[in-house]
C-alpha cells in the first residue's frame, strides 16, 4: 500500500504507453505514490479485464479499488482529488475549456495520425498520414503561442493539462521522426516554440523519469508493428 | 447568479451535438441567441470563433469561444454553477465515471449508428461484396454489444447521472429522437422495449422533460435528411467502385 493518507493508489499500465505517462507525470506534480502494476506486452491482466470491461485498455487508477478509466478523465481526478498540490488544470473557466479542448484534440485528431504513420502498408498512406501530423503541429504551435504568453508551458510557469496531454506523446514524435527516416515534426523553423517546449518539458522533474528514451522506444515500436502485422495477417 | 453576459450558440437546426447544449442553457434558464448556420456556407462568425474545426456547436460567451459539446456543457455547469441542474456530480469519482459514459457515448455507440446507417446502404444493392455484407453484421453487432453495456449501467438508475439529469444522459440524449428516424430509413430495430426495457424507460422519461421535449428538431425533415445523405454516400460508393 502506497501512502495511507492518501488511500490505496494503484496504477495499471505500461511504460512506453504515452497514455499511462500522463498519470505517472501527474501523480509526480502532485507528489503522490503509487503502485505501478505493469501489463506484458501481448496480454490482458484479470484485474485490467476486471476494472476496465468496457475498453479493456490502460491506463486504469485503482484508488482505494474503485477503477478510474481514460487517461485525460484520470488526469483530471487526480487533480480534484490532490487539490492541495500544484493544480493541473487552470482556475478560469475558459482556460479550462481551451485547456480541455486541445487534449482531445491531440487525441482525436492527431495521435490516430501517429498509429496512422507507423502501420501504413503504402508509401502513400505513410504520407498522408504524416502531412496530417505536420498540419497539427502548426496548430499546435500556433496554440502554444497563444497559451503560454511567452511563459515556459502551455499551462504558464508550470506544467499543465494540455503540457500532460500533448508532452506525453514527444517518445514516440521523436521516434517516429527517426523511423520515418528524419522526418521533422519539431521543426526549429517551422515549430520554433514547440522545440523549445519540449525540451523544456522533457526535462522537468515530474517527467524526466517517466518519458522512456527514443531509443527503447522505437525498439518497441518495431515489436508493436510487427504484433499488428501479424494479427492483420491472421484475420 | 453569474453575470450571464452576452451568450450565443452557433449549430444547425439538425445538430444534434447543438441540441445537447440547447437542453443545458435551456435547464439551468441562462438567455441565449441562437444563430443556425448552414455548414455549406459558413459564416464568419463561425470562421472566427472555431478556426480549428469550422464545427459546430460553438459557444460565445462576452466574445471568448468554447468548442466541443461536451467541452461545452462543462464550462456552462462551471460558469453558471449556481443554476440548477447539476450537470457533473460533486464527487470525484462519479464525476469521473459520467465524463467516461459521456465520451463512450461519442466514441463507441454515436458513432457506430452513424456508420451502421452508412453499411446498411450497401448489402442489399450488392450482395457479391461479402466484405461489405460481413462489415455489416458487425457493425449491427457491435451496436447491440454496446446498447446492452447501456442497458446495464442504466439498471435501476433514474438517469445515467444517477437521480439527477447529467452530461452523459445529454451525450445520449440524440438517441431517442434519431434512432426512430434511423430505424426507420434502414426498416430494423436497434433500440426496442423486450431487449432494453431500462433504456426505453430512460427514453421516455428524457422525452417527458418539457424543455427537451419542445426542442426536438422536426422528425420528417431528419428523416428526409438523413435519407438524402444515405442516398448520396450510396451513389458515390457506386461511382467509385465502377
Amino acid at each position: 500500500m502506497a501512502n495511507n493518507n492518501n488511500g490505496d493508489v494503484k496504477l495499471i499500465g505500461a511504460w512506453p504507453s504515452p497514455f499511462v505517462m500522463r498519470s505517472r507525470i501527474a501523480f509526480n506534480i502532485k507528489s503522490v505514490e503509487y503502485e505501478f502494476l505493469e501489463e506484458k506486452f501481448g496480454s490482458k491482466s484479470e484485474l485490467l479485464l476486471k476494472s476496465n470491461p468496457v475498453h479493456k485498455k490502460i491506463p486504469v487508477l485503482l484508488h482505494n479499488d474503485k477503477p478510474i478509466c481514460e487517461s485525460n478523465i484520470i488526469v483530471e481526478y487526480i487533480d480534484e482529488v490532490w487539490s492541495a498540490g500544484p493544480s493541473i488544470l487552470p482556475s478560469d473557466a475558459h482556460d479550462r475549456a481551451v485547456a480541455r479542448f486541445w487534449a482531445a484534440y491531440v487525441d482525436e485528431k492527431w495521435f490516430p495520425n501517429v498509429r496512422g504513420a507507423l502501420n501504413a502498408s503504402s508509401e502513400e498512406a505513410k504520407n498522408a498520414a504524416v502531412g496530417q501530423l505536420k498540419e497539427g503541429m502548426a496548430l499546435l504551435e500556433g496554440a502554444y503561442e497563444e497559451i503560454s504568453k511567452g511563459k515556459d508551458f502551455f499551462g504558464g510557469e508550470k506544467i499543465g493539462f494540455i503540457d500532460i496531454a500533448f508532452g506525453s506523446m514527444l517518445a514516440w514524435l521523436r521516434a517516429l521522426q527517426v523511423m520515418l527516416g528524419g522526418v521533422k515534426l519539431l521543426d526549429e523553423e517551422k515549430t520554433p516554440g514547440l522545440c523549445k517546449w519540449a525540451d523544456k518539458f522533457s526535462a522537468d522533474p515530474a517527467v524526466k523519469d517517466v518519458l522512456p528514451e527514443t531509443d527503447k522506444i522505437i525498439e518497441f515500436a518495431k515489436l508493436l508493428v510487427a504484433k499488428n502485422k501479424a494479427a492483420a495477417a491472421s484475420s | 447568479m453569474a453575470d450571464q453576459g452576452e451568450v450565443k450558440l452557433l449549430k444547425t437546426w439538425s445538430s444534434l451535438f447543438g441540441l445537447r447544449v440547447v437542453w443545458a442553457l435551456k435547464l439551468k434558464g441562462i438567455p441565449y441567441e441562437s444563430v443556425d448556420e448552414d455548414l455549406t456556407n459558413k459564416s464568419d462568425l463561425l470562421l472566427q470563433y472555431n478556426p480549428v474545426h469550422t464545427k459546430v456547436p460553438v459557444l460565445i460567451h462576452n466574445g471568448k469561444s468554447i468548442c466541443e459539446s461536451l467541452v461545452i456543457l462543462e464550462y456552462i455547469d462551471e460558469t453558471w454553477s449556481q443554476n440548477p441542474p447539476r450537470l457533473l456530480p460533486r464527487d470525484p469519482i462519479q464525476r469521473a465515471s459520467a465524463r467516461f459514459w459521456a465520451k463512450f457515448m461519442d466514441e463507441k455507440v454515436n458513432l457506430e449508428l452513424l456508420e451502421l446507417l452508412m453499411a446498411q446502404a450497401l448489402p442489399s444493392m450488392w450482395q457479391a461484396f461479402t466484405k461489405e455484407g460481413r462489415e455489416q453484421e458487425e457493425g449491427v453487432a457491435s451496436i447491440a454489444e454496446n446498447l446492452k453495456l447501456l442497458e446495464a449501467e442504466l439498471e435501476g438508475k433514474k438517469f445515467l447521472g444517477g437521480e439527477e439529469i447529467g452530461i452523459p444522459d445529454f451525450a445520449l440524449g440524440w438517441l431517442v429522437n434519431l434512432v426512430p428516424v434511423f430505424e426507420e430509413i434502414l426498416g430494423l430495430k436497434i433500440v426496442d422495449e423486450e431487449r432494453h426495457p431500462s433504456l426505453s424507460e430512460w427514453s421516455r422519461r428524457i422525452s417527458d422533460i418539457p424543455v427537451i421535449e419542445e426542442s426536438w428538431p422536426p422528425r420528417d425533415k431528419l428523416v428526409t435528411k438523413w435519407a438524402a445523405i444515405r442516398d448520396h454516400f450510396l451513389a458515390t460508393a457506386r461511382a467509385s467502385s465502377g
